[in-house]
């Protein structure tokens, strides 16, 4: 970062934001942005800078998640401790997998990390005694105001997009990309993929397991299908990192925006907006085309992301020139 | 100075390479010739260990390259510029070779390295800042030719630099490998292009169906009846 002023601008932003939108329901959307920042940032730096695609982003998040629940309910500690544990913990989750799964490539290692989500789901699903299966983990919020929480995931944000920028600015980042690029090539000029693509996987894994001992102080509640879900965590991670930019720094920054921005206009049918209408012209159909639009907020999924390869496919950062040129020019046509 | 002896390799049940063994001394320019699919390729890929031999050997300066992993071969002095460029298409030239130059005795003269390398290719020098990806073809053969040279190594392996570039180029490119031959690099080359390559070797080999089956002086191979008729097309 040469001249940090821009992102010292948004960091003072975002600092300040708790104090000026006081509405708890604003302040959980904000965080949950935060909190995708910190996940997108993960699988953007083995998926987008080291090219290997992690389809199970899931798998590292409820073994975060998990880890501070049992830490609570098992061992009667803070589950704050699952912060700094859950980390380490899905660090080493990501050493063995990584290990024995970075010998296949490209859609095999990607469907790998998916059987790595799967597993993992239904190990929590059916080991009962340990993690009391469906019924979940009821874990005690420590505080009643969303703010402590907000600068948390604002912690974790920032230090997830600090360190991605570190690290691809050093030596490492461009073994990475040059892995992306070519992976045999960058074995013959010297460079231990095998060692590399583990290091990478395991800082995203890191990032990753912290947000998802966050997610279990945040919520106070985690069961396997939700922590461990295959569309509301794993391909989420992706399309933050898609409809972002990937392979960009800031990417998940303005990917994760956009998608918790998409997800909630569908889940809340456009902010109340179908239920106003609904209520004002009391037409009978519109409760259940609102209902079905909340419903159908994994089929926004879908189309965004059509509509993100066909025009931008390389994401709102990766292509915001492109974005940029079309603004101005249909400014100079209006002129 | 390598020494290939009874390489046998599978690609799972399909057996490419059988019992080749050949030589290459200090100083020399040797040349793998063959039909598509001979084994060519392959036969580099084991050399700089991406492709494991289920028999046999690759011994160089001494030491078993066979049981060297394949990111550590660089550091015995040998470089393999690959078939197709593999060019890191979206790095700049220059990351491109700074990349080639991992090794500690290649870091430590990097730049002396790159001042040399753009002397030699002007052309790259103009290009530094630009995405490999973006260069023309022949651009982009001197570009990971240029990668190989960075390690600085004793040994380059050239596999098919001709391959779909235009006659001028290819010229250009022959005389670059010979150029890195007079520099002190001996010099293992992969080629189709018969005509060029035999004329500039000191020692040639012919694959054929994954086996050795001629091997001489460059001279010799250019009154060689088989290989006229073959190769040549006289």
């Amino acid at each position: 970062m040469k001249r940090p002023f821009g992102q010292l601008f948004l960091l003072f932003l975002l600092l300040i934001l708790p104090l000026v939108i006081r509405e708890a329901y604003y302040q959980h959307l904000m965080i949950l942005v935060l909190m995708w920042v910190a996940i997108g940032s993960g699988w953007n730096l083995i998926s987008g800078f080291t090219g290997q695609v992690l389809f199970g982003a899931a798998a590292f998040f409820g073994f975060g998640a998990y880890t501070a629940a049992l830490l609570s309910s098992k061992l009667g500690l803070s589950a704050w401790w699952g912060l700094p544990l859950g980390g380490i913990l899905s660090v080493a989750i990501a050493f063995p997998f990584g290990w024995i799964c970075f010998r296949l490539r490209g859609p095999y290692f990607a469907l790998a990390t998916l059987a790595l989500n799967e597993i993992f789901r239904h190990v929590a699903t059916i080991w009962e005694s340990l993690t009391d299966g469906m019924i979940g983990i009821l874990v005690m919020q420590t505080f009643v105001s969303k703010a402590p929480y907000y600068y948390v995931a604002l912690a974790i944000a920032v230090v997830s997009i600090v360190v991605i920028d570190r690290v691809m600015q050093s030596r490492w980042g461009y073994y990475f990309v040059s892995i992306r690029e070519d992976q045999d090539a960058a074995e013959s000029m010297g460079i231990n993929t095998l060692y590399y693509k583990m290091l990478s996987l395991c800082i995203s894994a890191f990032l990753i397991g912290i947000t998802g001992a966050l997610y279990t102080n945040y919520m106070g509640f985690i069961d396997p299908k939700v922590v461990f879900s295959l569309h509301d965590i794993s391909i989420m991670a992706i399309l933050v990192g898609i409809v972002g930019g990937v392979g960009t720094i800031y990417g998940p920054l303005v990917g994760a925006f956009i998608m918790v921005a998409v997800q909630e206009i569908f889940r809340s049918g456009g902010f109340g907006l179908l239920n106003f209408i609904g209520r004002s012209t009391g037409w009978p159909f519109m409760s259940s085309i609102t209902k079905f639009v909340g419903d159908a907020h994994v089929l926004s999924f879908g189309i965004l992301v059509i509509i993100v390869i066909l025009f931008l496919p390389n994401g709102v950062v990766g292509d915001w020139p492109v974005i940029r040129k079309m603004f101005v020019r249909s400014k100079d046509q209006a002129v | 100075m390598l020494k290939v002896q009874g390489l046998n390799v599978s690609y799972g049940d399909l057996q490419v390479l059988w019992d080749v063994s050949f030589e290459v001394q200090e100083g020399e320019i040797v040349v793998l010739l063959g039909a598509n699919g001979a084994g060519k390729s392959t036969a580099l890929k084991t050399i700089s260990s991406l492709v494991r031999p289920t028999a046999g050997s690759v011994e160089f300066l001494g030491a078993r390259l066979d049981q060297v992993p394949s990111y550590g071969v660089i550091n015995y002095g040998l470089a393999h510029v690959p078939e197709g460029r593999r060019l890191f298409s979206e790095m700049t030239v220059e990351e491109n070779l700074i990349l080639g130059s991992l090794t500690r005795e290649a870091k430590a003269k990097r730049k002396k390295t790159l001042e040399w390398l753009y002397e030699i290719f002007p052309r790259l020098k103009e290009r530094v800042k630009q995405p490999a990806g973006t260069l023309s073809g022949g651009e982009q053969q001197m570009v990971a030719i240029a990668r190989g040279l960075m390690s600085l190594p004793k040994l380059v392996m050239f596999d098919e630099p001709s391959l779909g570039l235009a006659p001028i180029m290819v010229t250009e490119i022959f005389k670059i490998v010979e150029m890195v031959n007079r520099e002190g690099m001996t010099v293992l080359l992969v080629e189709q292009n018969v005509h060029h390559t035999l004329a500039m070797c000191d020692r040639a080999y012919v694959l054929e169906n994954g086996r050795i089956t001629l091997s001489g002086t460059g001279q010799e191979f250019l009154n060689n009846d088989h290989i006229k008729e073959a190769y040549l097309g006289i």
